[in-house]
């Protein structure tokens, strides 16, 4: 199977804190993965690499088979990588298809068009579209400041769905949602992913989602990858020692 | 755009350019030279989308005006149509050259960075008089309108037509871009960069345009100026004409693109009775009006629109 992602060697440090040290990660085509491991762990920096939002030490970033090491945000998102965060990051003053649209003008490359209406409809009916799936369409005339917590998070994903990437990064997608809602907003998500092929890559605290998610999960402590596999038989090994991982 | 929009649009255009040949020449000019400062507080506006305050669009409004100035000068131009569209691209190529580095930096920064610009420029124009005439500016005489060499009496109409017609279009393009792409992108730039970059797309480049298109405004407003008054002197250049660019702004509002011309409107009677009925306190009756704009309508006098709205609804 094709390998989307690799890294060899990723080092960035912050100080004395280790973020990443000698990374060494693969992720293959339609694979879902899952990164769990204690605060501080690497986690997040492990995304922020790899998207481009901070510059690695040293050692390579591969999407696809290109070295994408070093390169700004948008050429990686350009290139077919695309990202949520652990808050998710909307326009709070436009409304829930406004934002969705601005989505639509990128994946067309058209954002610096100047002239011709953001709402034209060859854009508004797919994006309703999107939307409706994401369990959003109701919610489109509203400003997304007004949105609650479980609905922004879906939104993000939608954003970044938009832009028909290979390979899509979460950071933490459960994270301020309430229990109840971890699991159908995880459905939801996975229903619209894996028909598309995406490739998904999330960071998680909570390992039921994990469990329930992930194809692999990866481990992180210190900078470093100390488990990678099933997540079954890993999470069983990690769990056993508290200590050491959460 | 609505056809109620639209069809109040028409009508305002027609109505105010029926009242330039009946009203007194004192107040047509006023009306003049408020349109054409709305236009520079557009530019104001425009910027303030993305979040950017600007302390030095009197940069481009200076340089549309002693554009035609010089052209007139040096060239021997003397068709007010060439003297626009040599204003507006002068003011935005010193945009597209300024803004390589300004549209980097937001907030406090972005503002003084404008005002450092527009103060080089004053510097400038104050100490070069022998190309631009020092403290007493430049003449500017009476222009030719499509080829036509007005009477003194007439021009000062045709003059007020030609402001409100350049106004007009000015706003329908400023509308347009206000709903393309590019023109949500600058509310994105104000909300969310990081979203913006993680679309794919340039904040910076984002930024630039806006930049330039807003020097394209100002620069505008600054000929009309020019030619309204026929005389440029370095003042256009000079901090305070930023600041009340500023000032009918805020007072205005930023919610529509015909916001800041009430306001501009508004602003220029203002100061005109402030000026006769209290000569020596004027500028204490403009900060107090500001004051109480602040105080009760953060969001300028466009707030007005939806009193109206909400008495109307109950």
């Amino acid at each position: 199977m094709t390998v989307v992602l690799e890294t060899e060697g990723l080092t960035r440090r912050f100080g004395q804190v280790v973020a990443a040290e000698d990374l060494a990660v693969q992720v293959r085509e339609g694979e879902q993965v899952g990164i769990v491991g204690p605060n501080g762990a690497g986690k997040t920096t492990f995304l922020n690499l790899v998207t481009g939002y901070i510059p690695p030490e040293r050692g390579t970033i591969r999407f696809m088979g290109r070295d994408i090491t070093g390169l700004h945000p948008r050429t990686i998102t350009r290139l077919g990588i695309a990202r949520t965060f652990q808050i998710p990051q909307l326009y709070s003053n436009l409304t829930v298809l406004e934002n969705m649209l601005l989505a639509w003008a990128a994946r067309e490359g058209r954002m610096m068009d100047p002239w011709w209406p953001l709402r034209r409809t060859a854009w508004v009916e797919p994006a309703m579209d999107l939307l409706a799936r994401f369990g959003l369409a109701d919610d489109a005339d509203r400003p997304t400041y007004t949105l609650p917590e479980g609905k922004r998070k879906l939104l993000d994903v939608a954003l970044a769905l938009a832009l028909r990437p290979r390979l899509l990064l979460m950071d933490e997608p459960t994270s301020g949602v309430s229990v109840r809602e971890k699991f159908p907003l995880m459905d939801t998500l996975m229903e619209i992913l894996l028909p598309a092929g995406v490739t998904v890559l999330f960071v998680e605290h909570d390992m039921d989602v994990v469990l329930r998610y992930a194809q692999r999960v990866l481990v992180f402590q210190g900078g470093r990858v100390v488990a990678d596999g099933d997540p079954q038989a890993v999470l069983s090994e990690v769990l056993a020692a508290p200590s050491k991982t959460k | 755009m609505k056809p109620r929009a639209v069809l109040i649009g028409v009508l305002s255009f027609v109505g105010l350019g029926a009242v330039g040949f009946v009203l007194p020449r004192w107040t047509v000019f006023l009306f003049s030279l408020a349109l054409a400062r709305g236009l520079a507080a557009l530019s104001v506006a425009l910027l303030m989308r993305a979040g950017l305050v600007s302390f030095g669009q009197s940069l481009f409004f200076a340089t549309g005006a002693y554009t035609a100035a010089f052209m007139v000068r040096l060239l021997g131009v003397r068709e007010a149509g060439l003297l626009l569209v040599g204003a507006v691209i002068v003011s935005m190529t010193v945009a597209a050259l300024t803004g390589l580095w300004i549209a980097r930096y937001r907030e406090i920064f972005f503002a003084m960075l404008s005002l450092a610009f527009t103060m080089i420029l004053y510097g400038w124009l104050l100490k070069a008089y022998w190309i631009t005439g020092g403290t007493d500016g430049l003449r500017i005489p009476p222009p030719t309108v499509l080829g036509t060499a007005w009477s003194v009496d007439t021009l000062r109409s045709v003059l007020y037509e030609a402001t409100l017609v350049c106004t007009a279009v000015a706003l329908v393009l400023i509308h347009l871009f206000l709903d393309s792409p590019l023109g949500y992108a600058l509310r994105a730039v104000r909300d969310n960069e990081v979203r913006l970059e993680y679309l794919g797309s340039s904040v910076w480049q984002v930024v630039y345009w806006a930049y330039v298109l807003a020097a394209g405004l100002a620069g505008l407003g600054g000929v009309l100026t020019a030619l309204n008054v026929g005389h440029v002197d370095p003042q256009l250049a000079y901090w305070t004409t930023a600041g009340e660019f500023v000032f009918i702004t805020l007072l205005g509002g930023t919610e529509s693109v015909l916001a800041p011309l009430i306001g501009a409107v508004v602003f220029e009677f203002l100061r005109t009775y402030a000026l006769k009925y209290a000569p020596y306190t004027w500028q204490m009756a403009l900060g107090g009006m500001m004051l109480l704009l602040i105080l009760f309508m953060p969001r300028g006098l466009w707030t007005l629109r939806y009193l109206r709205f909400r008495k109307a609804v109950s």
